[in-house]
C-alpha cells in the first residue's frame, strides 16, 4: 500500500514537473515568436537595458573588483607552492573570463534585477494590469516579456565584460601592492596564456545566462499566484531557480566547450 | 449587441457558470447583480475573452468571440472598454500616460491630438489638473475615474464595469454611478455593470439581471426586478441570507 502511495506521489510530481516545463517552453517559444513580429517596443527595450545595465553597474563593479582581488590572493598562495607566481596574471584572467565573470555576474544581476522584474510583472498580474493590456489589444508578451528578454541578452555580456576587466585590475592591484609581483609579469604572461577562445567561451556563457535568467524571471512573474504571497513566492522561486540553472548550465556548457 | 448563449465554465471540480443566457441590448446599461463569488466577474471576463468557456457562445457584432483569436479578436476588443475592479492602472505611469495609453499604442494620432483627447476625457470624468499624478497618489474614487477615462478615450461601443464602486463610501458610490450614467448618455456606449450595490444600481440601469448559482434567474427593468416574486431575487435585494 505504502509502495503504491509512493509511486503515485512520484508520478504526481513527475506529471507536475512535466507540465511546468512544458508551460515554460511554450512561454519561451511565444516570446521568441513575438521578437520578430512588429511593432517593436524599442522604448521598452531601452528602458530595460537601462534597468539591467546601468543600474546593475555598481554591484557588478564592486563584486568584480573583490573577486579579482581574492583570486589574486588565493592564486598567489597556491602558485607560490610550485614557484609559479609569475603565472598569477593568467590564472586570475582565465578564472574570471572563462568561469567566475559570467557566473558571478549572472548571479548578481539575478539578485538585483531578475528578482525585481519578477516582482514587477507579478504585481502587474495580480492587479489586473496584464489583463488590462490584453483587453486593450496590446499583447502583454510583446509589451512586457520580450523587452526584458532582449535586454537580458544584450546587457549580460556587457556587464560580464566590465566584471572581467574590473576583476583583472583588482587582481593586479593586490598582486603589485600587496604581494610584490612586478607590473610587467602580471600582464605579459596574460597575453601569452589567454586566447580568444577563452573570451568566446565567456561570451557564450553570459549570452545564455542572459536568456535563461530573463526567461525564468519573466515566466515566474507572468504566472505569479494570487496576492502578495503569490508574488513573494514567485520572486523567491525565480531567484532560486535562476541561480541553480546558472550553475547547472555553466557546468554543462563548460564541459561541452572545453 | 451582446448575446450570451448557454455559457458553461468550471475551474477544476467547481462549476461556476452553469448555462448562462443573457442578451445585452445596444445603447442600454445592463447590470448583473448577485452574491459575491457567484461568478459575475467570471462572466465579464468571458465577454472580453480573458477566459474561454467550456461550452457556449458569446456573440458580439455577429461574431462568436469564443471562437476568435489573433487580429479578429483584437478588432472586437478595440470596440470594448473595461473598467476593472481595482482600476488596473499602470502604476509606473502618470494619469496622463495611463489615459493616453490606448491611443499611443493602438492609433497613429500625433501628440497634439492625443493631448487634446486626454484633456477631454479627464475633464469628462472631472479630473482636470491631475494629469501628472501617479495612481498611488490618488484616492480610490479618483482611480476609478481615471480607469473610466482610459476606457472612454477610444470611444468604444461597449464598456464593461467590474464592480466599479467596490470599496468606496456611499457618497462616492453615487458619484461614480452618476458619472457612468452621464458618460453613457454622452458617449452612447452599451454598458454592462457587474455590481452588488443594492439599491443604488437600479438608478443607473436600464435592465438588471440576477446571476445565481451559475445561471441568470431573472432579467427585467429595475422596477420589475424590485417587484419580482422570485424568492432568490427578493432575498438578495432585502439582504436576507439564503438567497
Amino acid at each position: 500500500m505504502s509502495m503504491i502511495k509512493f509511486i503515485r506521489l512520484l508520478g504526481g510530481y513527475g506529471v507536475e514537473l512535466f507540465l511546468f516545463l512544458g508551460k515554460m517552453f511554450i512561454f519561451l517559444v511565444d516570446a521568441i515568436y513575438y521578437v520578430f513580429i512588429p511593432p517593436f517596443k524599442f522604448k521598452n527595450f531601452l528602458r530595460q537595458v537601462r534597468f539591467f545595465g546601468n543600474k546593475s553597474m555598481i554591484v557588478v563593479i564592486f563584486t568584480g573588483a573583490f573577486s579579482g582581488m581574492v583570486l589574486a590572493l588565493q592564486g598567489f598562495y597556491a602558485l607560490n607552492k610550485f614557484g609559479a607566481e609569475a603565472l598569477l596574471g593568467p590564472a586570475v584572467a582565465l578564472s574570471l573570463i572563462r568561469e567566475l565573470g559570467p557566473v558571478l555576474c549572472a548571479l548578481m544581476i539575478t539578485g538585483r534585477a531578475g528578482s525585481a522584474i519578477t516582482a514587477e510583472i507579478g504585481i502587474m498580474r495580480i492587479t489586473e494590469q496584464i489583463d488590462a493590456l490584453t483587453v486593450m489589444a496590446v499583447n502583454p508578451m510583446k509589451y512586457v516579456v520580450v523587452p526584458n528578454i532582449i535586454a537580458g541578452i544584450v546587457t549580460f555580456p556587457l556587464l560580464t565584460a566590465i566584471f572581467d576587466i574590473v576583476g583583472i585590475y583588482g587582481g593586479y592591484i593586490v598582486s603589485i601592492h600587496a604581494l610584490g609581483l612586478s607590473e610587467g609579469t602580471y600582464f605579459s604572461q596574460m597575453e601569452l596564456y589567454v586566447d580568444f577562445k577563452d573570451i568566446r567561451i565567456g561570451l557564450y556563457k553570459s549570452l545564455s545566462f542572459g536568456l535563461l535568467v530573463t526567461w525564468i524571471c519573466t515566466f515566474m512573474g507572468y504566472y505569479a499566484g494570487y496576492g502578495a504571497r503569490g508574488v513573494s513566492r514567485a520572486t523567491t522561486n525565480a531567484v532560486v531557480l535562476s541561480s541553480v540553472i546558472i550553475l547547472l548550465w555553466d557546468y554543462m556548457l563548460g564541459a561541452f566547450l572545453l | 449587441m451582446i448575446e450570451i448563449k448557454n455559457l458553461y465554465k468550471s475551474f477544476g471540480h467547481q462549476q461556476v457558470l452553469k448555462g448562462v443566457n443573457l442578451v445585452i441590448n445596444e445603447g442600454e446599461v445592463t447590470a448583473v447583480i448577485g452574491r459575491s463569488g457567484g461568478g459575475k466577474s467570471v462572466l465579464l471576463k468571458h465577454i472580453i475573452r480573458l477566459l474561454k468557456p467550456d461550452s457556449g457562445s458569446i456573440i458580439i457584432k455577429g461574431e462568436d468571440i469564443t471562437k476568435l483569436a489573433g487580429k479578429k479578436l483584437d478588432e472586437i476588443r478595440s470596440d470594448i472598454g473595461v473598467v476593472f475592479q481595482g482600476g488596473a492602472l499602470f502604476d509606473s505611469m502618470t494619469v496622463y500616460d495611463n489615459v493616453a495609453f490606448p491611443l499611443t499604442e493602438k492609433t497613429k494620432l500625433d501628440k497634439k491630438e492625443i493631448h487634446e483627447k486626454v484633456k477631454e476625457a479627464l475633464s469628462d470624468v472631472g479630473l482636470q489638473g491631475m494629469e501628472y499624478k501617479y495612481p498611488a497618489e490618488l484616492s480610490g474614487g479618483m482611480r476609478k475615474r481615471v480607469a473610466l477615462a482610459r476606457a472612454l478615450i477610444g470611444h468604444p461601443k461597449i464598456i464593461l464595469f467590474d464592480e466599479p464602486t467596490t470599496g468606496l463610501d456611499p457618497i462616492l458610490v453615487r458619484s461614480i454611478h452618476k458619472l457612468i450614467r452621464d458618460t453613457q448618455k454622452q458617449y452612447e456606449f452599451t454598458g454592462l455593470i457587474i455590481s452588488h450595490e443594492i439599491p443604488e444600481i437600479f438608478e443607473i440601469s436600464d435592465r438588471v439581471a440576477m446571476l445565481h448559482d451559475g445561471r441568470i434567474v431573472e432579467v427585467g427593468t429595475p422596477d420589475e426586478i424590485q417587484k419580482s416574486d422570485n424568492i432568490v431575487v427578493k432575498n438578495f435585494i432585502m439582504g436576507i441570507e439564503g438567497c
